[in-house]
């Protein structure tokens, strides 16, 4: 066994050219089925949704398409409805974003404190991740239960005077954003605590030891030798979850569906409603073309952070 | 007083500090998922009692009998499963020979290519949604197993490879020398020697991609259409539409639902938080 293989490359290496050739193609065979996968799976498709919304007439329609340029992007760039779409995506993940980077970081702070002991902290810990374990369409329910008018946030608050009456969370339109907006802060924070708390292990005992001789407080210390050590993660966990929440659907989609009266509505939501309820697959082509370009313009700036932190 | 018992007064004050925020921060996190075990365990009509009980007498594991004996519910658990596991196979198998690809070998378009990956993470599910449904048409796939395991592979591909390239990047290329003077092919150097070595990285691979699967709704929505296709997450929602709310039921389907990802990270915390982690710190 082991004498064949010796002897095939040696027969192999003599006809140069040919075994060069052989060598340089053995890279793209290993690549094939992801290459293979990438292009079906997502240039074709990228590329169909550009030219589609650049279409009138695509998919369901009784008349052949027409092109009609960027007839699609002008209408969606003045429909109220989409603009609406826009503000509370844009609004959903900024404040999840920042919300889930103050949370995770506290709670990471808590967790890696020397002054708890050892197995305390793994049982906290373990409770931490849990809103991680469910998936989004377990959290929605799981929220319409607790938030339910007759439901137990409800109770708690009116029992600790803080509420007068049962509030309609999800179907008020004052507070079907708040709402929807803290549960995914409830679902999304353990992702940042379990990086944070990677990030903290890895920042060296001697540079609070350095800081401690120069008499700088606990306060000083945070300020001046942690945040600028997690600085890196925190700009690319920042990105990510900006990113992944735009793209949110489950949650909204099974609370409130965009509702009440579109208060909730999402760039992803609507156009899941142009594609699918409406059959305005042109249009829906468009809006999906411009949460593409807002994540990819997110993503230029995640990968040149990236590339910075690994040189 | 000395300035010792200040010092330790004032450590006394910042333990309790730390145990009072570890404690409301438990309660923030864990509460309302001991209110979701709770519930699949009353009866329907006592889950909105006043004043609400974690615990009250209609205790019962009804819910869960009725959800198992269902064999439409049940037929849910069978396809997320067997749609989760092949896609973590298929995943780790690809995700493997590129990663191998991309730490061992020199090529023309391999920034190319590892920068279309990085991108690939970032495309929004919606979007590709569109033109999915038309394409899985077309292939013949549509209310198929294989119409979401090739999507949800779209997105637990990239993940895997450039875990995969970072993890082989750490092992040492005198291990492939070695293989090669013993006459070894590229192809032993891989699964002989990487393989193995590896397995504490394709481990955590494994699991975030299983848990990717799993959880998926937006194209298991869209792209299978009756029920004996449908997945968990589907399958709660199904439960949700209904003309009355089962909200025990649901709750019941929720805890089982949640169960393999639950033990997979209790087994695999380690592995679990490695693969959570690395996603942003390395990139």
């Amino acid at each position: 066994m082991e004498h064949s293989h010796t002897a095939r490359v040696s027969i192999g290496a003599k006809p140069r050219s040919r075994w060069s050739l052989t060598r340089k193609l053995v890279p793209y065979a290993y690549l094939s089925p992801t290459i293979l996968l990438l292009i079906v799976l997502s240039l074709i498709p990228i590329a169909t949704v550009f030219v589609y919304s650049l279409l009138d007439n695509v998919i369901i329609t009784r008349n052949p398409p027409s092109f009609i340029g960027l007839g699609n992007y002008v209408e969606i760039f003045f429909d109220n409805h989409f603009r609406q779409a826009l503000t509370n995506t844009l609004v959903f993940s900024g404040v999840s974003v920042l919300a889930h980077l103050l949370l995770g970081l506290s709670f990471a702070l808590l967790l890696n404190s020397k002054l708890i002991g050892a197995v305390p902290k793994a049982l906290f810990r373990v409770i931490y991740i849990l809103p991680w374990v469910f998936t989004a369409s377990i959290i929605a329910i799981l929220w319409r239960l607790l938030l339910n008018p007759n439901g137990v946030v409800n109770f708690l608050l009116i029992t600790l005077g803080l509420a007068n009456d049962q509030i309609e969370w999800l179907s008020s339109r004052q507070l079907a954003l708040p709402a929807v907006t803290f549960i995914n802060i409830w679902s999304g924070y353990p992702f940042y605590m379990v990086s944070f708390l990677a990030g903290l292990q890895g920042i060296s005992d001697d540079l609070y030891e350095a800081g401690k001789i120069d008499g700088a407080n606990s306060g000083q210390l945070f300020r001046y030798i942690t945040l600028p050590q997690l600085k890196p993660i925190i700009i690319s966990l920042a990105m990510l979850d900006f990113i992944w929440t735009t793209h949110q659907f489950t949650l909204i989609w099974m609370t409130t569906g965009g509702g009440p009266t579109r208060t909730t509505e999402m760039l992803s939501t609507f156009t899941y409603k142009l594609a699918f309820s409406s059959n305005e697959f042109a249009q829906a082509s468009a809006t999906a073309m411009i949460i593409l370009a807002i994540s990819m313009f997110v993503a230029v700036f995640y990968v040149r952070n990236q590339r910075l932190a690994n040189d | 007083m000395t300035k010792a018992t200040t010092h330790s007064a004032g450590k006394g004050i910042a333990t309790s500090l730390t145990v009072v925020g570890l404690v409301l921060g438990a309660l923030f996190a864990g509460l309302p998922v001991l209110w979701l075990f709770a519930a699949s365990f009353k009866s329907n009509t006592r889950i909105f009692a006043y004043p609400p009980q974690l615990i009250d007498d209609s205790f019962s594991l009804a819910a869960y009998s009725t959800v198992l004996t269902n064999p439409e519910q049940l037929r849910y658990f069978f396809n997320s499963y067997l749609v989760s596991i092949l896609v973590t196979l298929f995943t780790l198998l690809v995700g493997i020979l590129a990663g191998y690809s991309f730490s061992r070998y020199d090529f023309r378009f391999k920034n190319l290519l590892n920068l279309i990956i990085i991108g690939v993470q970032s495309v929004p599910p919606i979007t590709l949604m569109i033109p999915y449904f038309g394409l899985i048409v077309t292939l013949g796939l549509y209310n198929s197993y294989w119409a979401l395991i090739l999507t949800y592979m779209v997105f637990t591909l990239p993940y895997a490879i450039i875990m995969m390239t970072g993890y082989f990047n750490t092992l040492p290329r005198e291990l492939d020398e070695a293989v090669m003077i013993d006459g070894g092919s590229s192809f032993t150097i891989l699964w002989r020697v990487l393989v193995p070595i590896s397995l504490p990285g394709i481990v955590s691979v494994g699991v975030y991609t299983f848990m990717l699967a799993w959880n998926e709704f937006l194209f298991a929505l869209t792209l299978t259409k009756t029920n004996d296709m449908r997945t968990v997450p589907i399958g709660i929602q199904l439960l949700m539409g209904q003309h009355s709310f089962e909200w025990n039921q649901m709750m019941a389907m929720s805890v089982l639902g949640s169960l393999p990802v639950l033990l997979l990270f209790l087994l695999f915390q380690r592995y679990f938080i490695a693969g959570m982690s690395a996603g942003s710190i390395k990139g």
